[in-house]
């Protein structure tokens, strides 16, 4: 079997022997008042960063991204020139931090490792019959084997959200700990929920826990491909979970915001979000990340703006 | 390892609020010196820097003012209430123009953080003003008979909490019914009163319908006694309140008062805990907690306290103290050295008394007047810190077992403003809610304000309401 981050020893390990034991943990959480966390995501939003705290929030969130080309039309050239752009995202500006990562489908793994060898820029990839993840165990876990195999050094996975909303909690479980088990020690796993999808706030708070007591490294709210994707109340809850997460089992996951986050004044509302919700500890893009393709050029132009005084233009900085 | 991210400071510019020297008192449409040629000078609480001088109204201006009132309200309260709207309607409009150079000039005088007076302050301001306006001309319609008729003068005092929004909330619904108004702020906080009398002047405001009178208590007392004044509004404490209302006993005027409070915040164990948390900060460190219907009891189910306090614990710590026009400042000044006096014994006495003190690690700045925020755990009903309205940023924390419980403590007290109730359980919050004797009860919020519900106390918090159709009654003849 499979078996989750919790040792045998840890007080959580049994809330996932049976499914009604999973549920009642799930329901047991603290319900989420919407009005309430609309209003904190929002007051956090008028927090003014300015010149250095601006400098530092703008190059942070470039070290976050996950440069992201998850298209059908996708080849190796245009893997390659994104592989390219994570290394070196400023070509004018040496002092410009890489990328976290490059995230690409699974097929595309070896030609993006190729691309940033070297680099220390991460290579992830959404395998688990992404973006739906409408397909049987074994073809999930094949597609997780492949990427690994070419050299993903991150998996991002989406959870079955059919299983997830009947109320089939443990098929969820039982599906993330088999992906987990299938990253082997090379991989972190990044669980996605499509959380536009999951549509309530508690729903996002038990999936938040579901992933994490299953071993998930990171907590994604969704694939970009749906209509409401990353928001700054759901990013701010799943910030609360890992933060008491934490505080109850002593183990740190990350989290990912994706889709939809386009400006670097966005970007920045996220890092405070973070600074304040679930600490300093999370600063950093082992634990913390934006799931974004178009988000990195306005951070370039935004940080040659800090450095030059004067906006440039979006032919300052590279297509990808 | 990260470095911390430091937030740079970002100060509003103080140069938007063009502060003058001196003012002098508001009177039939003109600025003008005190009788006896007294003056008084108002200070930035974050500083101790002197903004201005003021001229302090004694018992001479006040009767220049009442008649001032008295002779614009025979033209006044003829108008159509549709021509008294189209000046509140302006009112209101012109302070959203200028509501940047209010809440700067608003955080100047009172301490209070711009984040709060730009986006609480001033747009509940501008829509007490729109809110009533709209009443004007619909007066037959408000429940109170055809053609009611307002009351006269309006002798109103207020205090320096929320000093621009009390008197919104004080002249907007007077100037509506067809009052006219004598209306004396706090001594702490004159200065967006007098530029309120500059806005009444832009709007073109007949003479004499609004008069400014900073000052002193002789003057509220002496506004108060005024034989001519029809109808008194004060806000401020339940001591004050209780000699007002001996001075009105036996007169005609009419009185509504609107006073202290303790008021209680019950947790229930199914709350939502993070949400729960956000609602008890701001219930109690919202104006450094220098609010009347401030959240400042804390009642908690004994079966979640640890879980709580250690959310609550660590949420302080996040707070934010400091410069109070820097816009990430959450916590602000205390508005006077005498209010500090007041906290700091109240808290002595509290620690005195067996209640365990906690604050986060927190530097104070050196000049002003400033007060860390403050917990108390073990906390009982007969602790002094339960039951005396503190006034600012310290919050008494007590616990209950069962809901009845929870309703006897929150009920225990001689006030009775507010209260709030965290729960998931919507029938819980219906069945508390109709046992708890306060004028306001937030259900998984708290300190939400909006012109459109009425506001007022129980017991030793006053009577009468302000807000909502409600709050037209205060002033018409029904």
């Amino acid at each position: 079997m499979p078996s989750s981050a919790l040792t045998a020893a840890h007080p959580l390990k049994d809330v996932a022997a049976s499914d009604s034991a999973l549920r009642r943990f799930l329901h047991g959480l603290p319900g989420v008042d919407a009005v309430g966390l609309e209003g904190r995501a929002a007051s956090l939003g008028t927090r003014s960063i300015k010149t250095t705290a601006k400098a530092y929030a703008i190059d942070l969130a470039i070290s976050m991204v996950d440069l992201t080309t998850l298209e059908g039309a996708d080849t190796p050239g245009k893997v390659r020139a994104l592989g390219a752009k994570a290394v070196k995202p400023d070509p004018t500006d040496r002092t410009t931090p890489s990328t976290a990562a490059v995230c690409v489908y699974p097929d595309m793994v070896a030609v993006a490792k190729e691309a940033v060898a070297g680099s220390g820029v991460k290579v992830a990839s959404v395998a688990t019959a992404f973006p739906a993840g409408r397909a049987a165990l074994d073809v999930k876990l094949a597609d997780v084997r492949d990427a690994v195999a070419a050299g993903a050094d991150e998996i991002d996975m989406v959870i079955d959200r059919g299983a997830f909303l009947s109320g089939r909690y443990l098929k969820v479980y039982d599906e993330i700990t088999a992906v987990k088990e299938a990253c082997g020690t090379s991989a972190r796993l990044k669980v996605i929920f499509e959380t536009g999808e999951l549509s309530t706030y508690d729903n996002i708070r038990r999936a938040s826990w579901l992933g994490m007591l299953a071993g998930a490294d990171f907590i994604k709210t969704s694939t970009g491909k749906v209509a409401v994707n990353a928001t700054p109340a759901n990013t701010l809850l799943m910030l609360e979970a890992v933060r008491d997460f934490r505080a109850q089992t002593g183990i740190q996951v990350g989290v990912k915001p994706a889709g939809g986050i386009r400006t670097s004044k966005d970007a920045i509302k996220f890092l405070v979000l973070v600074n304040e919700t679930a600490g300093e500890d999370w600063l950093d893009n082992h634990w913390f990340r934006f799931g974004a393709s178009s988000l990195l050029n306005d951070l370039l132009m935004q940080r040659q703006k800090l450095a030059t005084g004067r906006y440039s233009g979006p032919d300052y900085v590279t297509v990808d | 390892m990260a470095p911390v991210f430091e937030y740079a400071p970002a100060p509003e510019s103080r140069a938007i609020a063009d502060i003058a020297p001196s003012y002098g008192l508001f009177i039939d449409g003109e600025f003008v010196e005190a009788a006896d040629g007294k003056v008084f000078k108002t200070v930035s609480p974050s500083t101790e820097e002197v903004l201005s001088e003021i001229a302090r109204a004694g018992s001479e201006d006040v009767d220049r003012a009442v008649k001032a009132a008295r002779r614009a309200f025979e033209k006044w309260s003829a108008l159509p209430g549709a021509e008294r709207a189209k000046y509140l309607f302006r009112i209101a409009r012109i302070i959203q123009e200028r509501s940047r150079e209010l809440a700067v000039l608003e955080t100047l005088d009172n301490g209070k953080p711009i984040k709060e007076t730009r986006d609480a302050d001033l747009p509940l301001v501008a829509a007490h003003f729109f809110y009533y306006a709209g009443w004007a001309d619909k007066l037959d319609h408000a429940g109170y008979g055809a053609n009611p008729r307002p009351l006269g003068v309006a002798g109103q005092v207020i205090p320096w909490n929320f000093p621009l929004l009390m008197l919104a909330w004080k002249i907007a619904p007077a100037l509506a019914t067809g009052n006219t108004v004598v209306l004396k702020p706090a001594e702490t906080t004159p200065l967006s009163a007098l530029f309120f009398a500059d806005i009444c002047r832009q709007a073109g405001l007949p003479k004499g319908v609004v008069n400014i009178l900073p000052g002193y208590g002789d003057a509220g007392a002496a506004l108060i006694a005024h034989p001519d004044v029809n109808k008194v509004a004060f806000t401020g404490s339940t001591a004050v309140g209780k000699e007002i209302a001996r001075t009105v006993a036996g007169t005609r005027k009419k009185v509504t008062l609107e006073l202290g409070g303790k008021g209680a915040n019950i947790v229930f164990d199914d709350a939502p805990i993070d949400q729960a948390v956000e609602g008890i900060v701001n219930g109690i460190f919202f104006n450094q907690g220098q609010v009347c219907c401030a959240g400042s009891r804390l009642l908690v189910q004994e079966s979640i306290q640890e879980e709580l306090l250690e959310s609550l614990k660590r949420r302080l710590s996040t707070l934010r103290l400091g410069d109070p026009l820097d816009k990430n400042t959450d916590i602000g000044a205390i508005n006077s050295e005498e209010q500090l006096t007041r906290i700091t014994s109240l808290v002595e006495q509290g620690e005195a008394e067996g209640a365990e003190r906690w604050s986060p690690a927190c530097e104070l700045p050196e000049s002003g007047y400033w007060f860390a925020p403050t917990l108390f755990t073990n906390v009982t009903q007969a602790h002094t810190v339960a039951r005396d309205e503190i006034f600012g940023p310290v919050l008494s924390v007590l616990t209950f077992r069962t809901p009845d419980e929870a309703v006897a403590k929150a009920n225990n007290t001689p006030y009775g403003l507010s209260a709030g109730i965290w729960t998931e359980k919507g029938s819980r919050i219906l069945a508390v809610a109709n046992k708890l004797r306060a004028g306001v009860v937030w259900s998984n919020t708290f300190n939400k304000f909006d012109p459109t519900s009425p506001f007022g106390g129980y017991k030793e918090s006053g009577f009468g309401r302000e807000g909502g159709r409600h709050g037209l009654e205060a002033y018409l003849d029904v």
